[in-house]
């Protein structure tokens, strides 16, 4: 008996419709992917997109060019250069990141005392030269300022956890 | 008219010229595509005295097997073919002969048709009228009739020199593990898979 | 003058032109073919398949088309020159030149020759040329592995198609396509020859290269098969050829099992439709199973495929053969 019934179910090829049939079953079945330019994913707090300099509520760059984060960069993508402004206070006169060497490891925005550097919550920055891709001081403070909102939040929801 | 006459010298000349292509070109497998261009032509012909089911059964089988399998083989083979020319003209005269001696029989042939008394009568008696009866089913009748067992005996032909090759090429491995399809094929999911649940620290 | 336009000159505009109404509605097809395989594959894969090129996705086809037409034609070093740019010529033209006896209603046939079925197994059997010149021509490895497997395969699978052609021509008792079709009057072919359905529809994937039997290309073991080394307009004419080929097999299944542009009752709701919407309907069933069926099945072995394609198909079908034969003959249904 057992023997018919395996060689029915091969001359009938059982295993095979069976399959069909899983297949067909699956053509009504909501979708799984995000259909990306339109919708995303939710991302962590704590994501490691692209990098951004903040600034003070009054506007004040907080960048105090210490160069912790150059120093610990693994990758060496940073490169600072400082001199005491008019005012006396020490700045930046050059902040490059080279975004081709960058590896988003995080470390700059660990040791950063002031939360001046941090890796916003942006993954859509590619271009189409690999030149755009070495940011310098203006384009990182214009990350910062249109980031600032996300960023501000993100850090105020992981602060509990550092 | 024009245009069957028209019609026959293109596929005639262009099947001689790749006739003469597939001796003359150096590369063994232009060599096989003009062959190819050769029996495409030879169709075309056919075609054109309205044989169309040996026109397509040349194409079928010559076309769409024999070619597949030479070109196959010459595009496998690894034959230096300048190597091979060098002592051609050395077998000229023999090659010649042979050639001779088929274009002799070939126009013995021709000349026969045409002189034989009977000629004449055989070339208009057999076919019947386009209208009443295609090729395929005059075929049909006369291969299943007149020459019934001589159509039957070059088909055990056939079969015997396809049974000779498997003999003559199948040998028998000793301690060769083969795939059992069968087997494989009639498992069942319940036969096989067992779901459990383990205890950790226990083991299954 | 007079009987050189009318004998000459205006019959062939006539037919250039019913063979332009036939080319162009084909290549619009095969364009959509490969957005309806994109679409039900990703349905079937949980996905969305392209949706951003116009409503729908409605216009990729246009684009992949445009941006194949816009790229560099690149011809590897140390390739065969001519064989290499003929070889995808070869192909589209034979998947285009099939359809010239492909009815598609009573009497809408471009030409309606006798031995319909033998040439349309001829083009179908030729279309092995294009891909193993391709695999030779390209000097490389893998294109010629591809193109080796793919003629060993088209080869093969040939003789079972050959054999479930006769026992269809047994039941219809004529080569002519349109006879075919109209032997089908009372049932169709699919349903007392079931299972030669079956064998004629998995040999056409084969035939076609299609999944699970796409050896040929096998993008997982031999990188693209024989079309490697293409690119832009010589891989789209591959591109086409294939899924031409695809629609060719379909429409074939049709007029031979599946009753061609015959409605599936005689009765007056199914009759009120015309014979090519039936024809069109029944060729997009197939493919559409064409595609389901790439869906499912994983990639067949080289030895299992060829061992299916001997050791089963052939004596199968040959054994179905006979029986036909002996049944229609100790019936008396032997059509005339």
């Amino acid at each position: 008996m057992a023997f018919l019934d395996r060689t029915a179910r091969g001359f009938f090829l059982s295993e095979l419709v069976s399959g069909m049939a899983l297949t067909f079953s699956y053509m009504f079945r909501p979708k799984v992917t995000l259909n990306y330019p339109h919708e995303k994913g939710p991302i962590s707090p704590r994501f490691r997109g692209e990098h951004a300099l903040r600034r003070y509520a009054n506007g004040e760059e907080r960048c105090i060019a210490c160069k912790l984060c150059e120093a610990v960069c693994p990758a060496q993508a940073i490169t600072i250069e400082a001199e005491p402004r008019d005012d006396g206070s020490r700045r930046t006169t050059r902040y490059d990141i080279d975004m081709t060497k960058c590896i988003y490891c995080g470390l700059c925005q660990e040791a950063c005392p002031v939360d001046a550097i941090v890796e916003g919550p942006n993954f859509e920055f590619s271009t189409e030269t690999r030149e755009e891709l070495f940011y310098n001081k203006q384009k990182l403070l214009d990350n910062g300022d249109r980031w600032e909102a996300e960023i501000a939040a993100n850090l105020t929801a992981d602060a509990p956890y550092r | 008219m024009i245009v069957q006459a028209l019609a026959f010298y293109l596929f005639s000349a262009i099947m001689v010229a790749s006739a003469v292509m597939v001796i003359a070109s150096r590369n063994p497998v232009h060599s096989v595509v003009f062959l190819i261009t050769a029996f495409f032509n030879a169709a075309g012909l056919l075609l054109l005295i309205g044989a169309e089911f040996v026109a397509m059964i040349l194409i079928i089988v010559y076309i769409g097997a024999v070619a597949v399998l030479f070109l196959f083989v010459v595009m496998m083979l690894d034959v230096d073919f300048g190597q091979l020319r060098k002592g051609a003209s050395q077998y000229l005269p023999l090659g010649g002969a042979v050639g001779l001696v088929l274009l002799a029989e070939l126009l013995l042939v021709l000349g026969g048709w045409v002189v034989a008394p009977s000629a004449g009568t055989l070339a208009l008696a057999p076919t019947p009228a386009v209208e009443q009866m295609s090729n395929t089913v005059a075929l049909g009748h006369v291969l299943y009739t007149h020459y019934f067992y001589v159509f039957q005996a070059s088909g055990v032909v056939l079969l015997i020199a396809m049974i000779g090759a498997i003999v003559l090429t199948l040998r028998e491995r000793q301690g060769v593990r083969r795939q059992r399809i069968e087997g494989q094929v009639s498992r069942r999911r319940d036969e096989v898979v067992a779901v459990t649940k383990v205890r950790v620290g226990e083991g299954v | 003058m007079v009987s050189f336009w009318s004998g000459y000159a205006l019959p062939t505009i006539i037919i250039i032109l019913e063979v332009l109404a036939i080319i162009i509605p084909l290549l619009v097809a095969v364009a959509y073919l490969t957005y309806a395989e994109r679409k039900v594959m990703a349905a079937m894969q949980l996905r969305q398949g392209p949706n951003i090129v116009g409503p729908f996705g409605l216009l990729q086809p246009m684009a992949d088309g445009l941006k194949l037409l816009t790229k560099e034609t690149i011809i590897p070093a140390g390739s065969n020159r001519a064989l290499f740019l003929a070889a995808p010529m070869v192909t589209f033209l034979l998947s285009l030149v099939a359809w010239a006896v492909i009815p598609f209603g009573a009497g809408l046939v471009l030409s309606n020759i006798n031995v319909g079925v033998l040439y349309l197994f001829a083009v179908s059997s030729l279309g092995v040329y294009g891909i193993i010149i391709a695999g030779w021509a390209s000097n490389s490895k893998y294109a010629f592995l591809g193109g080796l497997r793919s003629a060993a395969q088209m080869v093969s699978y040939e003789v079972s198609i050959g054999l479930v052609i006769v026992s269809v021509l047994l039941c219809a008792g004529s080569l002519n396509l349109s006879r075919i079709v109209e032997a089908q009057h009372t049932i169709w072919f699919a349903v007392p020859l079931f299972p030669m359905f079956i064998v004629f529809f998995i040999s056409g994937l084969a035939e076609t290269n299609r999944a699970p039997f796409d050896l040929p290309e096998g993008e997982s073991e031999l990188v693209g098969g024989y079309n490697v080394e293409y690119s832009a307009m010589t891989f789209a004419l591959f591109f086409l050829g294939e899924y031409a080929n695809m629609i060719l097999m379909s429409a074939l299944t049709t007029i031979l099992f599946l009753g061609g542009w015959l409605p599936p009752l005689g009765i007056p709701p199914l009759t009120w439709i015309p014979g090519p919407i039936w024809f069109f309907a029944k060729i997009a069933a197939c493919l559409f199973v064409f595609i389901w069926v790439r869906a499912t099945m994983p990639r067949y072995r080289y030895d299992q495929l060829m061992r299916l394609g001997w050791k089963i198909f052939l004596p199968f079908s040959l054994i179905w053969v006979l029986v036909t034969a002996g049944v229609l003959e100790t019936f008396g249904w032997l059509p005339k």
